[in-house]
């Protein structure tokens, strides 16, 4: 909502500067996102107190050798009066008129030295302004156009504008808002601050047209501030100032021959007054097309909205001021309408539901289908409009519209919003009945509008109004306990201090025993109970004067939260063995995640999927940690030498129990390139393989104190013969290896010719409940141990793990540790064999041990592996 | 027989002083204290001199032999430590070479943000409680009062899933209901993390996917005033104990009153830069007291239960702290962004 500070300054006295404004508004929730400044300091083009003035053009004459150019006579506050050379066709018509001064023509006037806008550039180029001969007569001055003074993009002519269209003088009555202060018990507004009639020649054109504009937030429950008396009403609360109103009176034609009131000539009826609650309309006659005032055009622009001619722009303006957005029929049309179904009636307009297939083209030309709940405003020829969101083509008033039907409505907000979006038609009126117009500002503004189309436009008000109102709303009254105050807020306000300050926003508050009684003004449509009085209360008051509390309350049952205590661990522990932690989006498609599985292999649970995507490979929820973590190591394998990451997050599994799928917990690692970053000390250091990723999960798994296995399998991710999975006792908690050439393709992860491409794909939902809390430590040993070294021959096929653990139950207590240091196969060897090499570490825990204790132990070692395993002492 | 003692020992003396080096030193003593070396053959002259001549010949030769091992002992100590200075000045290094840097891994900076949250509220008592991604609308929007087309609702565009009823959360707010109708009729604390999910275009300042961090404190003794001091405390703690905060009237439909908190700006703290657009205060965090409808909801009375809740986004606050200009960074995970932290 844009709001121009001269507009405001309408309803409430401001002696604050704009920053103070701006700041007490974002307190309160009005959050000023930014201030544009016209022509004041702040501005892109700030205008030069002394050098660009208000003048009045006192001549026009020709131009001696120009046929374009005219000489213009203007009193700029100086002794003598200034001759300027100018182009402006909106002065032709002024030429040879003789002395003009009592048109009271004023234009900004800019001198020599003056720094403008280009009017003849593209865009905006700032230029000084300096003399120059025009055509044989010297010229060091000029009249400006909205283009060279940054208004707007118009440089057609200059801006010519009579005196008391400057600034708005005679807008309607005052008064009425007198009246409701009075019910309200306030003391009567003092009046505005009156600007001189006529701006004297001179006067500096900041102060005449320069302003600054508070571009302000609207949040859903702030719907209120998007007229400028809703900002006013709220700056005149929050620094104690009263507010003036417009006034609502309307001067109606005196009834008669000729003028019957509209309520012989209109009926209005609705079908839905639960979406239409409220239908306001005056008829006005005699309206003239003309421009609207300057002063209205001049705020039209600041608030943002294009000037058209004076009914259109009255129509944005009351919508602007009051908050009502309001509709213009041409009353002609619905009168030859209304010859055609009740020659002899009036003009009988009804508001209801579309019939099925009923569509309507709106004022912008475009023909709609209408959703079955979007409400209509018809007659018995057919539809007029979209209620509160946009006119028919065909009522809509045109050039040649003198009769005007004038429309203020209420419609259920939630309906307008549903409606606009679903015909995607955000228009202003949509934009503010979809966030609520209470039913009172109907009234309001229709009046306001009628009133300033009779003063502005030379229309004549036909007697009466019609308002059909059939279920006026009820006031909502709330009993605000100053006890339930105090403990939401925490500020201690005695009963009365929070009346005052509940009645500055027009609350009107009774005491009721120990509590209040707050009835809410009925332009209030955010107020449900009390703790919306407490906000107010609050707002008020000011939040920074709140005082700050730690928590005295009692403090809740500690509870752990052991699967993210457990996660927490797992990170902390990849980091240290060296693994970068990367986090990744959930959302993927099934193709991406099917580059993991080269010959295919489906997925038995259904995806999350998305009914608006936000990208067509962006579909799905992942059923994939890995598949997440790939990406990023395709993506930093063109720059990094080292890669080595992981993720712990969920996957989504689609459920067959509910409508929620299982997050299930993750981790993915995935490992290429170089083991070290490269140094000079030592060369190229080697690549990442198989046994890399290997050392870390059993470094990992070791330090978690889980027992895991690892066992030879098959996987279509992983490279035949490289890949593992990984077993709990027997329940199998995940898989590890060297990825398929096939998905490292797939993935595009640029591996150089010797450098594998590790992976393991781990189930937390598996590990985390294995990790245990505690366990017990082992004594230091107290006597001395001896160790062995050991080669053995075993077939090549034998895994090893199945020789270590061969080797551990025949060594049984004494033999502490077994540790492999070689592994051979070759020439020296028979073919088919391999020779295994450990160093056995033999201890008692309650002796030396002699050497025939261990030669014993040997021996027994390798009768029992020879039994078993096949295996031989290497010679 | 004295006279060819001392002059032995003047020979020796010099001869000491000429040797230079651990081998010359070695020599000199095997030629002059040895078993053959010239003061011993001396000894053997003994049996030449009377006996009132002998003790002090003896004594005289004592002497001289522990002067001498003493001046060897002192020249040996002198020549190893020069032999040592030697081969240290020869091994110098060139200290400014490059170290060799272990490769060792790095939480992400999420991570990083998240546990800073956790800790400082976990000091308050406050408990890290976990809810689904993929969430109902009822628990997202319906029981936080948003109802279904309320303008509300457009202040956060939603992921909608195939599933009619289901939707990505938009906000960990969604698992406040959760969280109150686990702990009923306990009070509360608890940290919300998660990742949120909204339908918006991917910028530098905004993402479709972030992580939000949701605060709730629900019992019977918890004021707008707890609110703002347990918030600027943890503005404190995570931003520096000088930092002021703001707190300003705001709206969502699941608080009420509701408000933003802004803190002094890090950077200029206050004077106004371009960090804080020279207003010299920087958004944080929305929050507010939990509205009457929503522990309704959860199941806490309104007329005896007051609550608060509070939500931010570690990204903005890891931004903010260190100058990150681009969202989409945390999620690119591009090595060289996430070894920075």
């Amino acid at each position: 909502m844009r709001v121009p500070l001269s507009w405001l300054r309408e309803y409430v006295d401001i002696d604050l500067s704009v920053a103070e404004v701006a700041e007490i508004l974002t307190n309160a929730g009005l959050e000023v996102e930014s201030v544009e400044y016209l022509g004041l300091p702040g501005a892109e083009l700030e205008w030069d107190r002394e050098r660009i003035v208000l003048a009045q053009v006192l001549r026009v004459e020709q131009h001696p050798d120009a046929d374009r150019l005219v000489l213009a006579t203007v009193d700029y506050g100086a002794a003598e009066p200034k001759v300027a050379v100018t182009g402006a066709p909106n002065l032709f018509a002024y030429v040879g008129r003789g002395d003009l001064t009592e048109l009271r023509l004023f234009a900004p006037y800019a001198l020599e030295g003056a720094t403008l806008y280009d009017g003849h550039k593209d865009g905006r180029v700032k230029a000084k302004l300096k003399g120059r001969p025009l055509r044989g007569i010297y010229n060091d001055s000029m009249l400006c156009s909205e283009k060279e003074l940054g208004i707007s993009e118009e440089h057609e002519g200059i801006i010519l504008v009579r005196g008391d269209e400057i600034r708005a003088e005679e807008q309607g009555s005052r008064g009425a808002g007198e009246r409701e202060r009075a019910d309200r018990g306030l003391p009567p507004a003092p009046p505005p601050p009156r600007p001189p009639a006529l701006p004297a020649p001179g006067t500096p054109l900041q102060d005449v047209l320069g302003d600054a504009v508070l571009e302000i937030a609207i949040l859903p429950n702030t719907a209120r501030a998007t007229s400028i008396i809703g900002v006013a009403r709220e700056l005149a609360a929050l620094t104690a100032k009263p507010l003036r109103l417009p006034g609502y009176d309307v001067v109606a034609a005196a009834a008669g021959a000729g003028r019957p009131p509209i309520d012989q000539r209109v009926v209005i009826t609705t079908d839905r007054p639960d979406l239409n609650p409220r239908f306001v309309a005056l008829l006005i006659e005699g309206v003239q097309q003309i421009a609207s005032p300057y002063w209205m055009q001049h705020r039209l622009r600041l608030a943002g909205q294009r000037p058209i001619n004076v009914v259109v722009d009255i129509s944005n303006y009351v919508m602007l001021e009051v908050g009502q957005p309001n509709h213009t029929f041409d009353y002609d049309v619905l009168r030859r309408r209304a010859d055609g179904y009740a020659p002899d009636g009036p003009v009988r307009i009804h508001t209801r539901l579309p019939h099925p297939g009923e569509t309507i083209t709106t004022l912008d030309g475009a023909e709609r289908k209408l959703e079955p709940y979007t409400i209509l405003v018809t007659d018995p020829a057919g539809n007029l409009s979209i209620g509160g969101i946009m006119g028919g083509r065909e009522s809509e008033i045109g050039p040649t519209t003198t009769n005007v039907l004038l429309e203020a409505a209420s419609w259920d907000f939630i309906n307008i919003r549903r409606s606009a979006n679903a015909l995607d038609l955000h228009t202003e009126a949509a934009y503010r009945f979809s966030r609520g117009v209470p039913p009172s500002l109907a009234l309001l503004g229709a009046k306001r509008a009628a009133e300033l189309l009779r003063l502005l436009a030379g229309g004549t008000i036909a007697p009466g109004i019609v308002d059909t109102y059939p279920d006026p709303a009820p006031p909502v009254v709330i009993d605000l306990d100053p006890v339930y105050a105090r403990k939401l807020s925490g500020l201690d306000l005695p009963a009365g201090e929070i009346a005052a300050l509940l009645r500055r926003l027009e609350f009107v508050v009774e005491p009721a025993g120990e509590r209040l009684r707050v009835t809410a003004p009925d332009h209030r449509l955010d107020i449900e109970g009390p703790h919306d009085l407490v906000e107010e209360v609050c707002r008020l008051y000011g939040y920074d004067r709140i005082p700050s509390t730690l928590l005295a309350d009692t403090l809740p049952p500690q509870r752990r939260n052991v699967a993210l205590e457990r996660e927490e661990r797992l990170r902390d522990l990849l980091a240290q063995l060296g693994l970068q932690e990367v986090w990744t989006y959930r959302l993927t498609s099934a193709a991406r995640e099917a580059r993991l599985l080269p010959v295919g292999q489906p997925d038995d649970r259904p995806y999350v999927t998305l009914s608006n995507p936000p990208a067509p490979d962006r579909y799905a929820m992942r059923h994939s940690v890995l598949s997440s973590v790939l990406e990023v190591a395709a993506a930093n394998s063109r720059h990094a030498p080292r890669i080595a990451l992981f993720e712990i997050g969920a996957i989504y599994l689609g459920s067959e129990d509910g409508p929620l799928p299982d997050e299930l917990p993750r981790l993915a690692i995935v490992m290429t390139g170089r083991r070290q970053v490269e140094d000079w000390t030592d060369g190229a250091p080697a690549s990442f393989d198989f046994y890399d990723l290997k050392g870390i999960l059993d470094a990992l798994f070791a330090t978690l104190h889980v027992p895991v296995t690892v066992e030879a399998a098959a996987h279509p991710s992983y490279r035949p013969g490289r890949c593992a999975r990984l077993l709990v006792g027997q329940q199998v908690i995940g898989a590890m290896g060297e990825l398929h050439p096939g998905v490292v393709k797939g993935f595009d992860v640029r591996a150089e010719r010797d450098q594998a491409v590790l992976a393991a794909d781990i189930d937390l939902q598996a590990l985390l409940p294995l990790i245990p809390d505690s366990y017990r430590y082992t004594a230091l040993p107290a006597y001395p141990p001896v160790r062995e070294d050991l080669a053995l021959v075993v077939d090549a096929s034998l895994p090893a793990s199945a020789v270590e653990a061969a080797l551990r139950a025949a060594g049984g207590a004494l033999l502490r540790d077994v540790a492999l240091f070689d592994v051979y196969a070759g020439s020296q060897l028979p073919g088919g064999k391999k020779s295994l090499a450990y160093h056995l570490t033999f201890q008692a825990p309650d002796k030396t041990l002699t050497d025939a204790d261990v030669s014993r132990q040997r021996g027994r070692i390798l009768r029992l592996l020879e039994q078993q395993l096949g295996a031989t002492l290497r010679g | 027989m004295l006279e060819e003692l001392e002059q032995h020992y003047r020979q020796a003396t010099a001869a000491l002083a000429a040797s230079e080096g651990r081998e010359a030193l070695a020599a000199w003593h095997r030629d002059t204290l040895g078993k053959k070396g010239s003061i011993y053959l001396l000894t053997r002259n003994l049996g030449a001199l009377s006996a009132e001549e002998r003790p002090a010949f003896g004594r005289r030769l004592n002497e001289i032999k522990a002067h001498l091992e003493a001046d060897y002992d002192q020249r040996l100590a002198e020549a190893e430590a020069a032999a040592l200075e030697a081969q240290m000045a020869a091994g110098a290094l060139d200290v400014t070479l490059p170290g060799r840097r272990p490769a060792h891994g790095r939480l992400h900076i999420t991570t990083r943000t998240l546990r800073d949250i956790y800790r400082i509220f976990g000091d308050m008592g406050f408990q890290v409680y976990r809810s689904p991604d993929v969430e109902t609308d009822e628990m997202n929007f319906e029981l936080l009062n948003f109802p279904p087309h309320h303008p509300a609702r457009e202040m956060q565009d939603s992921f909608y899933t195939t599933t009619p009823g289901v939707i990505l959360r938009t906000h960990t707010s969604a698992g406040q209901i959760r969280a109150m109708r686990e702990y009923y009729p306990d009070p509360i604390r608890v940290v919300l993390p998660g990742m949120c999910y909204r339908n918006e275009q991917v910028t530098a300042r905004s993402e479709m996917q972030f992580t939000q961090v949701e605060l709730l404190a629900v019992g019977d003794d918890i004021s707008f005033a707890d609110l703002k001091g347990t918030l600027t405390d943890f503005a404190r703690r995570l931003f520096g104990a000088d930092r002021q905060t703001r707190f300003r009237a705001s709206y969502f439909p699941f608080t009420e009153p509701s408000a933003e908190m802004d803190i002094s700006c890090i950077l200029c703290n206050g004077a106004g830069c371009s960090i804080c657009k020279y207003t010299g205060w920087l958004e944080i965090l929305g929050c507010g007291m939990v509205h009457p409808v929503v522990l309704r909801n959860g199941g806490y009375d309104p007329e005896r239960y007051f609550g608060f809740a509070a939500g931010m986004g570690p990204e903005r606050i890891a931004m903010l702290k260190y100058g990150i200009d681009d969202i989409r960074q945390f999620w690119a995970n591009d090595l060289r962004f996430l070894e920075q932290f």
